[in-house]
């Protein structure tokens, strides 16, 4: 099962407001992505909470529906 | 998740001081992930203990729920859960999975 680029986009800013997102779709195949998360809610967490983060943002789609995302967190 | 894949989860970062949950084993991983991590472990010479989660559905299920986290790789050194790909390989990257080995005292090639 495959996922679009935007809806992982939306996820993210729903949960993550003032996030800049780079997301790249690696394969061309809708399955792996890379995406890189600017956000200052990240200041002052550890690397584990701030992946956290963006994988509580897409509510459960990662490990199913969303089998690839390389997530790369950045302090704003 | 029942108990006893608890307690089996448990008894395996109770007595590895460097474990790494992941898909097949060091020798054969079965997804590029888990072999990145394997393969960055190899590299610094850390005597860790592969577990192969594709052996035990409960056991895939299970430490996601364990660690709290959703994607395997799951990398736990003495007891302490570090983090999946993304993290670890930007820790090995930028020095800081050294620092971590050697504040916990395990034993790997330092240069």
């Amino acid at each position: 099962m495959a996922m679009d680029l935007k809806e992982i986009e939306t996820l993210i800013k729903e949960a993550i407001s003032d996030a800049v997102i780079e997301i790249q779709d690696l394969a061309g195949d809708g399955n792996h992505y890379s995406a890189t998360v600017t956000s200052k809610e990240f200041s002052g967490k550890s690397k584990i909470e701030q992946h956290k983060m963006v994988y509580n943002s897409l509510k459960g789609k990662m490990g199913n529906e969303l089998h690839a995302l390389a997530i790369k967190t950045k302090e704003q | 998740m029942d108990d006893s894949t608890k307690n089996l989860i448990q008894s395996h970062i109770d007595t590895n001081e460097v474990c790494l949950f992941m898909k097949g084993t060091p020798e054969a991983p079965q997804c590029g992930f888990s072999m990145t991590i394997s393969n960055m472990l190899k590299i610094l010479e850390v005597n860790y203990k592969g577990i192969n989660v594709l052996e035990s559905q409960s056991l895939r299920e299970g430490i996601k729920e364990f660690s709290d986290w959703p994607t395997i790789p799951q990398v736990y050194i003495k007891g302490e859960f570090i983090g999946g790909c993304d993290i670890v390989k930007e820790m090995y990257e930028n020095g800081e999975l050294k620092k971590v080995l050697e504040n916990k005292e395990i034993n790997f090639k330092k240069n």
